[in-house]
């Protein structure tokens, strides 16, 4: 099953609620593309249409209005509005098996895309809709299935009119309503258009499944992206076209709060091959032309001179030309302030002065990048009725739509959001000032008249794109006579990154800041974590797993410091940390068991190399995980050679996704703790492209061993859980294998000896 | 320029250095092959040309004038990428999918040259970037399909 056919970008003129479509060139277009002809576009089923779906939104309850979200088309396949963006998290697939579930058709007939803004979509608490925090599932889990029973119960309705039988007479099979009677079937979308002329029942009184009868949730249905990404035909952002459609490629400032001052070859560049026109942005220069290569070639030959932008509101941050990452790892690890404590139990510093033995430590991690594969572009065209169409990555279409209409004084019903897939996203992909495309495409539309398409080139991106936090973080524990951890306090030099990007308030916290520091479950009677809010001068951003991208390897490391000072072995000091919690006790004897039993190693493998194991466990998005990874030296360098991870969701739609998911995060997260770091001299990034920036190879992957443990617990996130604990387990793997304590990340730029 | 571009011979109007990437995405509208770094670092715009996997990012268009090129959009023209694609499928490779088209035409170019690929040449022919980290997925298709179940 696919959402695209054709090279095209979804546009809503490809789905037509009735009006007359150029069926010729759509036929043309489906056969040249291997589908059946009109297989997908000539629904007249339920009709979803931008002023459907946004009248009244005062009156509107998300997740209730059944025709915002589906339309059934004759063929009986069923085109679903996913409030969700995919970026290969496996939302569209799942979507498709909760709504499926309960509407009582097979998930494979549905085509799933992203819902325009509106505020239908709003099913985050009812008011936002945002793709992360990996709470697409479990935020509208419940919503979801109450929309599939409501719009059953519609199609039984019109069923019941059409066929002049009691409803209770009919009954409903995958696809189709059945007369129970007679035998009669009547397809879902022969009755579609009957039952959009109804009122959408409440949802909360509509009767929903029992559970024990599932035929979808819950089970490894194979994702409906899967064909299309294997041969070319899923389109993102940056394969967008519009007829009229002109290119434009950036040289931003090589630091943000500079400006175009002097262009000094000008006339030179407006006379290269294919150029149409430059122009001055903020903080950028670019050229417009009919082909990008020919606008990059020029917009990177552009000699320009900087100036200092007066901009005293500015949202950004000025980039200091002294700015180095290295020295600002410095300052945060010499913080000495107590700082704002964020969750604290006992009295640490009495306990620590009880305490046997104490230990401190000073942990840091690195700035990363998002290093998504697709590159940011936007396409921004202006239509005739002075609304505009764009099409960009992002993950919050209704918060871009209000970004847009301040800056471009429309109002929001006239600005409609595309949504492609995501060629990767990782937190890149939401509101970061002067880190989208989109103001340029909109600026460069208006002044060439045409539809422009804005790409980035990496080099572009690595110079632009937000950081993953950075932190310096000051532990003491202490330990009792036996060595058991008895008091810990972790003080964190960093700054979130909400408050970075909405303001720090002094007398509050921001919880991404510290989050795999707090929320730890171990049973350490005294514990005080606080933070000490130290101002990046580089702009910051939501990374896959937040502050557990780099808290829990904080945590977790220290601990097995403390353990290790105690004489104890890691794993069974977790346990004993953890022996009152079913939950984690469960979660990680699983891992253990899934590893053929903890050992921690040294020990000789079958290869004759030396290797040892590392266990890490976090807390993340409402789930619980725990990771052990196996590592060896090789050339003063780690090789991870397997990792054993178990994932506790609580409750799951798709087992194959989830496992998908982890192991796409561990992979992340080992990228992380083995190489990755983005470093900063003068304001500027040392990397542009991956080059310099390397990321985790095939050759480094491991093989990643994955146990989805369903407790019953309330349903956590799937996407970023998987990430932060795999960082510790390598980290204490190595200083197993090493001696070493590893206090720092990457791994990379440690001098290890095995 | 004439360029074959999947049996088909196209007149190009572009200069002789443009890369190949771009004149197959732009002029031929051929969007399957992927931009990730145009430094032949991520592999995202894997093509064949005359069956040799060729990142096309850095790949001028007058040196492969007269040669054939295949990209994505024909793999399932091809009876070794069709089997490839389905292996995919199987497998369930794809997450994000941006860089697939290029491990497609990776795994399909070392399958036509080698029919039985050792370890080592599927490692020293996949070597193409994932950031979503598919690389135990890839791994299992390509073993399987070089003959042998890959465990991953």
């Amino acid at each position: 099953m696919t959402n695209n056919k054709d090279n095209r970008p979804v546009t809503r003129e490809d789905f037509p609620s009735g009006a007359p479509v150029n069926i010729s060139r759509r036929r043309f277009l489906l056969a040249s593309a291997g589908a059946t002809a009109g297989a997908l576009v000539l629904g007249f089923g339920l009709p979803i249409g931008p002023a459907r779906a946004a009248q009244g939104s005062e009156q509107i309850t998300p997740g209730t209005r059944v025709p915002a979200f589906l339309e059934i088309r004759p063929d009986n396949t069923i085109r679903l509005q996913s409030p969700f963006v995919e970026g290969g998290q496996g939302v569209f697939t799942a979507m498709a098996q909760i709504v499926g579930e309960e509407l009582d058709a097979d998930p494979e007939s549905f085509v799933v895309e992203v819902a325009p803004a509106g505020s239908d979509y709003l099913l985050i608490n009812n008011k936002i809709r945002i793709t992360g925090g990996s709470n697409s599932v479990r935020s509208s889990y419940s919503t979801m299935r109450k929309l599939g029973a409501s719009a059953r119960l519609m199609l039984l309705q019109a069923a019941a009119g059409r066929l002049n039988v009691p409803i209770a007479q009919l009954k409903t099979e995958p696809g189709y309503v059945i007369n129970t009677s007679s035998g009669e079937k009547v397809s879902y979308g022969s009755l579609a258009k009957d039952a959009l002329d109804l009122s959408v029942p409440d949802g909360n009184s509509v009767e929903l499944r029992d559970p024990s009868t599932f035929r979808w949730i819950g089970k490894p249905l194979k994702r409906l992206d899967i064909l299309d990404k294997s041969t070319g035909k899923a389109i993102y952002s940056i394969d967008c076209t519009v007829e009229g459609m002109v290119q434009a490629a950036v040289q931003h400032a090589p630091r943000l709060g500079l400006d175009v001052g002097r262009i000094l070859n000008e006339a030179d560049v407006s006379a290269m091959k294919g150029v149409m026109s430059v122009h001055r942005l903020p903080g950028a220069v670019a050229v417009v032309a009919e082909r990008w290569w020919n606008a990059k070639i020029a917009a990177e030959a552009l000699q320009v001179e900087w100036v200092k932008r007066d901009d005293k509101d500015a949202k950004y941050r000025y980039m200091p030309d002294d700015f180095s990452s290295a020295a600002f790892s410095d300052r945060l690890a010499n913080e000495e302030s107590k700082g704002i404590t964020a969750e604290e139990e006992g009295d640490v510093n009495s306990a620590l002065s009880d305490a046997a033995t104490v230990v401190e430590a000073t942990y840091r991690n690195q700035f990363l990048h998002h290093g998504q594969l697709e590159p940011p572009s936007t396409l921004a065209r202006f239509n005739e009725d002075g609304s505009l169409d764009i099409w960009m990555p992002n993950q919050a279409p209704e918060q871009f739509q209000s970004t847009i209409a301040k800056i471009t004084g429309l109002e929001a019903s006239q600005i409609n959001i595309h949504s492609p897939m995501l060629g990767g996203f990782f937190g890149r992909h939401f509101l970061y000032p002067e880190a989208n495309p989109f103001p340029q495409a909109i600026q460069l539309a208006k002044e060439v008249g045409r539809p422009v398409k804005v790409i980035w080139s990496r080099e572009e991106e690595f110079l632009r794109d937000p950081l993953r936090p950075m932190a310096a973080v000051r532990f003491r524990g202490g330990l009792d006579a036996d060595g058991m951890p008895v008091a810990i306090e972790a003080i964190s030099a960093t700054e979130g990154p909400t408050e970075s990007l909405t303001g720090h308030n002094p007398d509050s916290l921001d919880p991404l800041a510290l989050e795999g520091l707090t929320g730890k479950t171990y049973a350490i009677a005294d514990r005080r974590i606080a933070q000490v809010y130290v101002k990046t001068p580089a702009m910051l951003a939501y990374w896959r797993s937040v502050g557990h991208s780099m808290n829990d390897f904080f945590y977790e490391t220290f601990l097995d410091e403390l353990a290790d000072k105690g004489s104890q072995d890691p794993y069974e000091l977790r346990l004993k940390l953890l022996k009152d919690n079913k939950r984690l006790t469960h979660l990680l004897k699983a891992v253990g068991e899934l590893s053929g039993g903890w050992k921690r190693g040294p020990f000789t493998a079958e290869d004759g190399t030396t290797r040892a194991r590392g266990v890490g466990m976090a807390s993340p998005f409402g789930s619980e995980t725990a990771a052990i990874a196996e590592v060896s030296m090789k050339n003063g360098q780690v090789i991870v050679h397997d990792i054993w991870e178990a994932i506790d969701p609580g409750s799951i739609v798709n087992p194959a996704i989830i496992e998908a998911q982890v192991k796409s995060a561990a992979a992340l997260g080992l990228s992380q703790i083995l190489m990755e770091e983005v470093i900063y001299e003068k304001g500027e990034p040392a990397a542009r492209n991956y080059d310099l920036y390397p990321i985790l190879r095939p050759d480094q992957m491991p093989n990643v061993h994955v146990r989805v443990v369903e407790s019953g617990a309330k349903m956590g996130g799937v996407g970023e859980p998987g990430l932060p604990p795999v960082l510790p387990a390598v980290a204490n793997a190595v200083s197993t294998l090493t001696g070493q304590r590893v206090r720092e990340m990457p791994l990379r730029k440690l001098r290890l000896e095995s | 320029m004439k360029l074959s571009i999947n049996n088909e011979v196209h007149d190009v109007e572009a200069d002789g250095d443009t890369p190949l990437l771009w004149v197959i995405r732009d002029n031929l509208g051929l969007t399957g092959t992927k931009y990730g770094c145009g430094l032949a670092q991520c592999g995202a715009c894997s093509v064949m040309v005359d069956g040799v996997v060729t990142r096309s990012c850095v790949t001028p268009i007058d040196s492969v004038e007269g040669r054939e090129i295949t990209t994505i959009e024909a793999i399932e023209n091809d009876p070794v990428g069709k089997r490839v694609v389905e292996k995919w499928v199987e497998y369930q490779v794809p997450q994000c999918g941006y860089c697939q088209s290029g491990q497609v035409m990776a795994a399909t170019a070392l399958l036509r040259e080698t029919q039985n690929p050792t370890e080592d040449d599927v490692a020293a022919a996949m070597v193409n970037l994932c950031r979503c980290g598919t690389y135990n997925a890839i791994h299992a298709a390509v073993k399987d399909l070089a003959g042998e179940k890959g465990g991953a």
